[in-house]
Parts: C-alpha cells; structure tokens; sequence
C-alpha cells in the first residue's frame, strides 16, 4: 500500500532538465518558490504554472504520475480553500447557518490551493528530475560558503543523502511489518480514533527497533571505511557549470522575477 | 484445507513508470496434508504469490480459492482466512513488539477475541511445538532473546492461532548451523506430528531435498515445473534455466550417471547415495 508513494521518487532520464546542473536547479527552484509568494494576480500564477508544465513537458515525465503528487495534499487544499471560502468579508456568495461564503473568500481560497499544487509540482521536478546524489552534492557545495560562519555544509548533505536513501527503505519495512500483523489478525482500518492509535503500536515499536539497529550498522559500515566527516574528501564526479546551464539559470530567474515585477 | 490459485497475475505499481509483473498468469493447488517447497532466485515471484494465499494481496487478474470459496468474494472475512493461513515472514523475530514473550504470542489469539484461558491455552501449546519451554521464556523480553530463539517465537505467534496451513517464507536464512537444524527439525515436526498443510519457500535446494515431497519452480514470475520432489531434482535444464543448483548429492549421482555408472539419479540424500552406490558395486561384483 505504500509502494505507489511518489513524492521525491527519482525518475532517470536523459532530458535537457535532467542533464542541468543540480546547483542550477536547485537555484532555479528556490526562486520559482520565492517568485511564487510574491505573486497575487491569476495571470501571474499561469505564467507559473505554464513554465511549470513546460518544464514537466521538457523532462518527458508523465503527466499523470507527476500529478499523482498532489494527491496526499488534497486534504489541505480543500481546508486552504474552505477556510478562505468562509473567513473573508466581501460579497455573499451563499451562507450555511452562521457562515457565510464570499466571492472574495472563493477568490481567494482558489488562488492560495493554486499557489500550493504549483509548490508541490516545482519541487516534485527537481527531485524527480534530480538523483539524490547530485541533488546533496549540490546542495553541500551551494551551503560550503557558509561553513565560515560554522554551517556544517558537508554533514548536512550527508544527513540528507542517508534520509533520502532511507525513505523507500523504511517504507517498504513498513509495508511489510505492516502485512506480517495482519498476518496475525491486526486491524489497521476499523476502529475510533483512540482504537486506530492504539492498533499502530505493534507497527510503530518493530519499525523503531529495526530503524535503529540499521543506524548502528551504517555508522558501523561508515567507520570500517574511515569516513570521517567532509575534511577532505574528493569526488568521484566533479561537478562542472557550462555556459548552458548558466544561461539557463539566468533567463528563468529574469524571467521569474519579471513575473513578480509586472503582474 | 485446499489452496488454489487460478490464472493468478500480479502487477505491481500499474500505470505507472514503475510497473512490474511480479506473477504471470499462474494455475497451481496445494492439497490438504501435504508439504509443498516453492523454489526460485530471488524475484521470482515467490513472495509475491505466498502473500496471495491469506489475502494480504489482491490479485490484478485469476482468483485465490481457500477450500473451494473465492477469498475476495462478497461476504468473506480476510481475517477467518488469515487464522486458517497462517503466513510467516522472512526475518519475522523483525515483527516482534511486545514486552513479554508471552504477550506477543497471544497478539493473534487475542485478536481472534478468545477468551484469557484459551489464549494462554494456545500461548502454551505453540511455544510447546516449537520448542521453548514455557515456564523460564514467557515473562523475559523477546528482544533478548537469541536469533534463533526469536524466530521460534515469531513462529509460535503464528501457529498460536491454530491455522492449518502454515506458510514459510525462507525460514532458516540468516541462522547459524545451529539454529537452522533446529528451525528445520521442528517444521518437519509441524507436519509430521501435528498435522499442519506445510508450503516452504526457500532458495536452500539441500533443505528442500530433505523437507518436502512437491516441489515448485519459479522463474520471472512463472511457474516452470512442479511435481514430486526427486522428479523435480532429477530435471536439470529446468532448474539451471531458474538458476539453482541440485544438492551437492544430487549433483555426485548425476555425474557418476554420466559417466557410465549406472545408478539412480534420483538420489536426495547421502544415506540414499550411500546405498545405491554399494547396491551397483555389489551388482556389479565389486564389492561383496
């Protein structure tokens, strides 16, 4: 049941999109996101979303399984779009008892659920167009400027290669201890809330005692291979910026922060 | 009790980039009584198939029949299913949790709502047939516990809920010498004395060879040979085809066939090989 999770899935390719340099990319997200906040008209946020589905189209990912991402959040886009629909003061649009739905509050509330699915989508494609590694290796060397002010760029990366690497694993445990105790008759689904809480126990303490004895023995592994720590180290794929992709990094943030200027 | 798998397919993540035909349009039954081994390497479709015995998977096409009735038809409890079938994991010391060794083996009794006394009833005949003694391991902490110790007591979990079939998924890897005869010793027991439908899934031939009396083998998801164990031995294009080797017995008789010597090949154990080698050479006049 936790095989079809697709957030943060890599998805090899050999797109345009996928050959970026990560540090462009990251870059490039960070300023989509920020673009996105700063934008509030509805032309603004198509623009976005047009670049957006551009991009998608570009990489040759599926359409549909990248949308697969938004399903998760479908619960707080209805909350975002609810709260809104009936907070705000404006004109009625209809009202149930006490509260009063406002064609401002609809504005509104549509346009924030928007402004999520097109954070959710632009990140989902850097980390489905990006494999984790090139993804840590960019972000240590984006942060290693800030190791003289004590950010430690070098373990932060490796926190974040080791916590990705383990997500499908950790699922795939859950996946399985999960079905062994119903195996044994347990029941994850019925139940009030207090008794759903309480049928997860045999879930949650098998899945923490093998997550910390896999910890145990990574760190064991790490060390009989002398790791330690960034002092250092080389790599065995030097990253290297060429003038494509600094071309790109520069006409998608003009282009991004033209959006936030104009509209 | 009967399982039987009809036209069975399984495919995981359809529709998406991810898709993988796991099983392959499979047709197999297993009879009450008899102690089954399901062969193949490693992503055969081995464990895929044995979870769609007690219905923790539902089939993408075919239908899993357990004594006659469609197990995903309307009106069946999973739950009934998964008491008759019971399925053990690999590595299933993994799924203990409890505090006590005897709290944990009561998890699928109690689930099955029974009363105290029948629960501790059960608790004491499983640990019974698996070999622990009641008295001086039902109030320690399964988590200190050796290896082979916390397996028993997965298995105990199991058969505490008095299924009649009882699967077993690789049931001796990752065990020392030790602990694997013991673990092997008393599944042959399960089946011997108590009467349990036995269906083992390993890649170890040598255990299979001494276990079970049908053998089944799979390759990428299909199912390439079944029938008595030392038929299933004795077809050597098969086997190589699904990458795994006959015992190293096995192997000794099949060559001494080759080369003219005219014994069975069919020969499981050492003892076997033992006697028939002696009942040619006396034939033969070799020795007396």
């Amino acid at each position: 049941m936790f095989r079809n999770i697709t957030l943060g899935q890599y998805m090899p390719g050999t797109s345009f999109v996928h050959r970026l340099d990560p540090r462009i990319k990251i870059l490039v997200t960070l300023t989509v996101i920020t673009i996105l906040f700063m934008v509030d008209t509805l032309v603004g946020y198509s623009l976005v979303f047009l670049f957006i589905l551009g991009v998608i189209l570009l990489a040759g990912l599926p359409t549909r399984f990248v949308l697969y991402n938004i399903r998760p959040l479908l619960f707080i886009l209805v909350l975002t779009f609810g709260l809104h629909l009936f907070m705000n003061e404006g004109r009625t649009l209809f009202s149930i008892g006490p509260l009063v739905a406002t064609y401002e509050g609809a504005f509104k509330g549509f346009t924030m659920a928007f402004r999520l699915v097109l954070l959710v989508l632009g990140t989902s494609i850097l980390t489905l167009t990006t494999s984790p590694m090139e993804l840590t290796d960019g972000l240590e060397n984006l942060l290693s400027p800030m190791r003289r002010v004590g950010i430690p760029a070098h373990e932060l990366a490796m926190m974040m290669t080791i916590a990705l690497r383990f997500i499908p694993t950790l699922l795939e445990e859950t996946d399985k201890i999960m079905k062994a105790q119903m195996a044994r008759g347990a029941d994850f689904e019925t139940g009030n809330a207090i008794q759903r809480a309480k049928s997860l126990i045999p879930l949650l303490v098998p899945l923490f005692v093998n997550a910390f004895r896999r910890a145990d023995e990574l760190a064991m592994a790490m060390e009989a291979r002398c790791y330690r720590g960034g002092e250092g180290r080389t790599r065995m794929k030097q990253m290297k910026l060429t003038t494509g992709d600094v071309l790109t990094g520069v006409v998608v943030s003009a282009g991004m922060v033209a959006i936030a200027i104009y509209l | 009790m009967s399982i039987r798998v009809e036209n069975l397919s399984h495919t995981y993540n359809p529709g998406t980039p991810f898709e993988q035909c796991a099983i392959d349009n499979v047709t197999l039954e297993i009879k009450d009584g008899e102690f089954v081994a399901i062969v193949g390497e490693t992503g055969s479709g081995k464990s895929t198939l044995i979870q769609h015995f007690n219905g923790l998977l539902k089939p993408t096409e075919g239908r899993v029949l357990v004594d006659g009735v469609d197990i995903w038809g309307k009106g069946v409890h999973l739950k009934a299913i998964r008491q008759k079938v019971g399925l053990v994991f690999q590595y299933p010391e993994h799924q203990l949790f409890e505090e006590t060794v005897f709290k944990d083996i009561a998890f699928g009794p109690r689930n099955m709502g029974l009363d105290d006394d029948e629960v501790e009833k059960r608790v004491k005949q499983a640990m019974k047939m698996v070999g622990l003694d009641f008295k001086t391991v039902c109030d320690r902490s399964p988590f200190e516990l050796s290896g082979g110790e916390k397996r028993r007591v997965a298995m105990a979990g199991v058969i505490a809920m008095e299924p009649s079939v009882i699967v077993l998924d690789e049931p001796a890897s990752g065990l020392d010498p030790f602990g694997r005869d013991q673990v092997l010793t008393e599944i042959q027991q399960l089946h011997r004395e108590f009467g349990f439908t036995v269906i083992l899934v390993s890649h170890s031939m040598e255990d299979v060879a001494k276990l079970a009396r049908r053998v089944i083998v799979f390759h990428r998801g299909k199912l390439i040979a079944d029938g008595p164990t030392r038929d299933v031995f004795n077809m050597e294009d098969v086997l190589s085809r699904a990458g795994l080797e006959v015992p190293q017995i096995t192997r000794l008789m099949q060559e001494l066939g080759e080369r003219n010597m005219k014994v069975r090949t069919d020969i499981l154990s050492v003892e076997e090989a033992k006697h028939e080698i002696l009942r040619v050479l006396r034939s033969e006049g070799r020795v007396s």
